[in-house]
Order: C-alpha cells, then structure tokens, then sequence
C-alpha cells in the first residue's frame, strides 16, 4: 500500500538494525544518475524530516477542529442566539438573554443541585471501594485474572443495558431490591418516585458500572510502589492497616486525585442513567425532576422543547463549571506538592 | 512481570546462586503487598465479583422468562423457557439484529480510526522533531477535558443541514479521533522504541512513511490491539451523541434501539431484557477473550496517564 519512494536502498526492507546498516555502503556510493538526482534526493529528505511530523498529527487536528474545538466556539455562538429545533438555520440575536433566562429557571438550579448530590453519591462510594478493591487484589491471589476480569464486566456493559436492568431490579412492587429488603422487614420503596430514594438507585447504577475499572487504575498505582518502602514500614512494626494507611495512600495521591478528576467530570455529564431510570417519563428526570442532571436538562431543553440556544447556553455553562473545578484541582494539586 | 521474573533469574543464575538465592530473595518480600490473601481477602473479592456479575446474569434470567412472570414475587432466581422466543422478538421488533450489524460497523471503524491516527501523531509527539510541539501536544491534552454536550447543539445542526440524521457517518466522523488515544500511544511509543534505530534507518535513506511501515507499526502493535479494544468498548457503548443522530426505527446503534425499548417501544419487560442481553452479550465474549490484555491496557494506561 505505502511503497516508499526510493528504490536503491529499499529492496529489503531495513529490518530493525544490522540489516540495514550493513547496507549503508551500497546506497552511499555515487549515484549513476548523477548529481541532480542526488540533489532532488537530499531536498526530499529536507522536506521530509521538517514537513512530515505534521503531516502525521494532521489527521488528529483537522478531525478535533472539525469536531470539537469548532463546535466548541459555536456553541458559545449559538448559546447567543434565539435557535429553534425546527428550523436550525434561523437564528437570532438575543445577547445574554439564555444566560439571564437560566439563571432565573428554578428547574436550573434544580439539575445544578441534583447533578451534584448524584455526583457525590455515586464518586465517594464508588472511589473508595474501588481503593479497598485495589488493596485486595495486590495480593498475592490464585485466580487474580479471574477477579480482574471479573470486576471489569460492568464496565463493558452500556450505560442503556446496565439501566435497564437496574430499573427491572429497583422495581417498587416486583423488583429485586425491595423483595430482598422486604425480608429484613423493610417496606417497599419507592425508587422511582422518591426523591433520595430515586438519586440513590441512579448513583448506584455509576457505582456499579465504575468500581471495578478505578480499583484497576488504583492497583496499576499500587503495584507501583516500590517494596522497600513497605519492608521498611514492617521493620518498624507498621501493621497491614498501618502500611495501607501510612505507606499506601500517600504513594497514590497523584493517581487518587487522577481518579477524582475523572469521576467528577464523569459525574457532571452524566446523561444516560437518569434518561432511562424512568424512560416512560422522558427527559424530565422522574416526575418531580428529582434526579434530573445538568445533562439531561440540556437534552430536554435541546431536543423536547427544542431549544437549542438554550442548550447551548447549558452547555456553556456546563464547560464553565468544569473549567472551574480544574481550577479547584489545581490548587490542590500544588498545595500537595508543596506539602511534600 | 514476566520481564521481572526472567530478568531476576538471570541475575541469579550470574551469581551462580541457584535455588537458595530465589530462597532468600522471597523470603525478604514478606512484608506489604506480596502477601498472600487471607481467606477473607477471597471471601470479599469473591462478593465483589457477584456483584459485579449478578445484575449480568439477572438480565439472562429475566430473558428467559415471560412478562407476566416477571410481575410477580419472589421473583425469578433460575432460567425459565422462554429466551429464544424474547431474543426472536427483541432481533426483529425491536430493530436489534439491524443495530448489532450498525454496531459493529460504527465500533469497528472508530476503533480502526482512533488506532491508526492515534499510532502516527503519537509517534511523531514521542520521537519526531518540529516547531509547535509542546503547544499542539498540550492542546491534545486539553480537547480530553472537553464533554461531548459542548459540541452537540452544532453537530446536530450540521447533520440536519447535511442530511446526515440516521447515517452512521454521523456517529462515525465526530469520534473518529480520540485525544487520549494520540497520548496513550505517544507514552508507548516514548518508551518502547529506541530513537537510535529511528536514526539508523534515517541513515539508510528510509523516509518517515517507511520509517512508520517498518519500525513504528511493529514496535506499536501490542499497544495499538489495546487501544482498539478499548476504543471499540467505548464506541459500542456511546450513548449521548448517538441518541440524538439516530432514531429507533431508522438506522439505530444498539444504545439507541436499547434506548427505544427502554422509553416504552414494546412494553415487555422479558423482552426489554432480551434487548439488553443482545447488546452487551458481544462486549461480554470480548471481555471473555480478551479480558487479560483490556485488563492489562487498562492499567497500563493508568500509570502512564
């Protein structure tokens, strides 16, 4: 497919190393064709060694500038601008009037509110299981590929079938959950309707779906840690707790604050769980909004009453929250490393 | 850890230490974490592992079972009789057997994309020299940063004015590269291939595009397969974009016919759950197959990223 141009070297292919270097002498010698060819061949190469680099990262920068730093920008346009859905190509100069609308819709504040409680139900539960997990599996284990590959499954299930099923099982009158809580004597919750209850049973899908995968990144970081720093701790007496504690998660700040990171964008985009935890109810968030996300407030702003200025203005706002919280992550990012 | 392993054994068999050296060298690595686990260590990691893997199963069970059934209590623990008849269902009325085809494409061409791309820009950001460097490879990492809603409003626009709505290069161009697929190989590549033998063959009169051939490719392979599988996972399973690209009953991804069923599209809950088996069930012989190196990607990408 990609025959290279030049042909005197290039028979065989230089395998790896001594092949070709053997052949060096051979392609040095003066070329029959005389000096205009090999000067055509050395500003080949020129061209080649400075142009090339930016040939391969091309595909890479037209691709995000046509999918993702373009869009980027327009939505900040657009979120400027009256857009309907019906007819996308009109749109009206309206200024801050999104923004100022937002501010002043409650079902906003709402989705800001709900996006942040799912967001901590589902990241601090999730983050230090997923720790505990790492913990277990850094020993030594018969059937540790097993456990690995195990805990990754719901990874590789879908947000829309892991839902599905969640729904099935957090079902008020039939479901799995309230079976096995109505023999420990508890009533039948309603997981759906309940506002706690119904952001409880939507975090509880992240936690499922993220535990085993942050407790893989977790134990990549673990078996980092270099063991003289655990022998050390066992001659001073360190219990295993005391070694976890003192030699362990001090070594995993970088990846834990990694992980953070992570789950709480993760956590602000979150779109698919709420959507279908009711999907009879569309892209309210159940029928009082309670679990409603930034996200699927967007969705329904966009594509339900087909807004999509709106949406844009969401969206920005959004990106803003995020940029706000890399802030956050900065600082103590540096703090640590002062503290170190 | 083989490496570990093999390059430990060397140097033992250099010091002509035999057994009684790899003796003394296990037994100073009692302490912290090469101990072996208690009972207890299995017993949580084995509770873990059901967790991780019962609502799996329950999605089989309920599959296999009637709608009716599954409106009763207790419900079902064991495999009723009913699941072709719900996977017969869920492949025509539900338009799945059409999404796992779609699927497949979409997944598959993300992932070709995303490998290929991602192995030439990450090789030039790990060995190649050129003005704008650090800026364009900071950039990389920042598009990670940036959430898919912020795009969607003028990616919709463009497809409607496209008429793009319901085809799969709708869902196929906009992830057809990935930022952390560039960085990832860039890490591999930094590490695993030695800049003399790039210089080697530059000597050789061998041009960047052979040099990418020949020594880039080989060298890239075991990461590229992990960037693959991972990148195909994520593609299968994408949701938010496609959802609003694709309509159930034209052309849909299987999120998206999964997202019909679970809006109400057959209400049937034996058959919702077929749906959902059919969807996950190629991502479950994948993990099966190739579990240990998405396992192994996984971590790798953890402690370079």
């Amino acid at each position: 497919m990609t025959r290279p141009f030049g042909s005197t070297a290039g028979a065989a292919a230089p395998p790896a190393d001594q092949g070709g270097t053997a052949q060096r002498p051979v392609a040095k010698t003066p070329d029959p064709a005389g000096p205009r060819r090999r000067a055509w061949r050395s500003r080949r190469y020129r061209w080649d060694i400075k142009y090339s680099p930016y040939a391969f990262v091309a595909p890479f920068f037209v691709f995000f500038a046509a999918f993702g730093l373009f869009p980027l920008l327009y939505t900040g346009w657009a979120s400027l601008h009256r857009v309907e859905l019906t007819d996308p190509t009109h749109m009206e100069w309206v200024g801050m009037h999104n923004y100022s609308r937002l501010w002043d819709d409650e079902f906003f504040w709402n989705a800001l509110r709900n996006t942040f409680t799912i967001g901590l139900m589902s990241t601090v539960p999730q983050l230090l299981m997923a720790l505990g997990l790492a913990h277990l599996l850094n020993y030594r284990l018969r059937g540790s590929t097993f456990f690995r590959v195990a805990i990754l499954t719901p990874y590789a299930t879908s947000v829309a079938a892991a839902t599905l099923v969640f729904v099935l099982l957090f079902g008020r009158d039939y479901g799995m959950v309230n079976w096995a809580l109505g023999l420990v004597g508890i009533d039948h919750i309603d997981w759906q309707n309940g506002s706690w209850t119904s952001q409880i049973a939507v975090s509880s899908i992240v936690v499922w779906r993220w535990t085993g995968y942050n407790a893989l990144i977790y134990l990549a970081a673990m078996q980092a840690v270099p063991d003289d720093l655990y022998e050390s701790a066992a001659l001073d007496g360190a219990s295993r707790w005391q070694q976890f504690l003192h030699v362990t998660i001090p070594s995993l700040r970088p990846t834990i604050l990694f992980t953070v990171v992570v789950s709480t964008i993760g956590a602000t985009q979150l779109f698919g769980e709420p959507l279908l935890f009711n999907g009879a109810a569309g892209a309210t968030g159940g029928a009082d909004h309670q679990y409603q996300t930034l996200g699927l407030y967007l969705y329904e702003q966009g594509w339900v009453n087909l807004h999509l200025g709106r949406a844009s203005a969401i969206a920005w706002t959004m990106f803003l929250i995020l940029l706000l919280i890399a802030a956050v992550n900065a600082v103590i990012a540096r703090r640590l490393r002062k503290s170190q | 850890m083989s490496t570990v392993i093999s390059s430990d054994t060397a140097a033992e068999a250099a010091e002509g230490g035999g057994s009684r050296g790899g003796r003394t060298r296990r037994g100073a690595k009692g302490a912290g974490r090469q101990m072996h686990g208690g009972k207890l260590t299995y017993a949580v990691l084995i509770l873990f592992t059901m967790g991780s893997l019962f609502p799996l199963v329950w999605t089989a069970i309920a599959a296999s079972r009637t709608n009716t059934r599954l409106a009763e209590t207790p419900p079902p623990f064991w495999f009723g009789g009913n699941l072709f008849k719900n996977l017969d269902t869920a492949w025509h009325d539900a338009n799945m057997g059409a999404a796992l085809l779609n699927t497949t494409v979409v997944a598959g061409t993300i992932a070709l994309g995303t490998v290929l791309f991602s192995t030439i820009a990450g090789f030039a950001f790990a060995k190649l020299r050129f003005r704008f460097k650090n800026l364009l490879l900071m950039l990389t990492i920042g598009t990670m940063m940036v959430p898919p809603q912020l795009s969607v409003v003028p990616l919709y626009m463009t497809i409607a004015e496209l008429e793009w709505t319901d085809r799969l290069q709708a869902v196929i161009l906009p992830t057809l590269v990935s930022a952390f697929g560039v960085f990832f190989m860039r890490q591999y590549l930094s590490q695993a291939l030695p800049t003399e033998l790039i210089e080697a063959a530059r000597m050789d009169g061998a041009s960047s595009v052979r040099i990418i051939w020949h020594i880039v490719f080989p060298t890239a392979r075991p990461a590229m397969a992990v960037l693959g599988m991972l990148t195909f996972v994520q593609a299968w399973n994408d949701f938010f974009w496609p959802i609003i690209a694709l309509t159930q009953n034209g052309n849909p991804t299987v999120q998206v016919a999964l997202t019909g069923l679970g809006r109400g599209y057959i209400p049937d809950e034996s058959v919702i759950m077929a749906g959902a088996l059919l969807g996950t069930l190629p991502l479950l012989i994948a993990l099966l197959l190739f579990g240990k190196q998405i396992v192994g990607g996984i971590m790798q990408g953890a402690v370079k990223g």
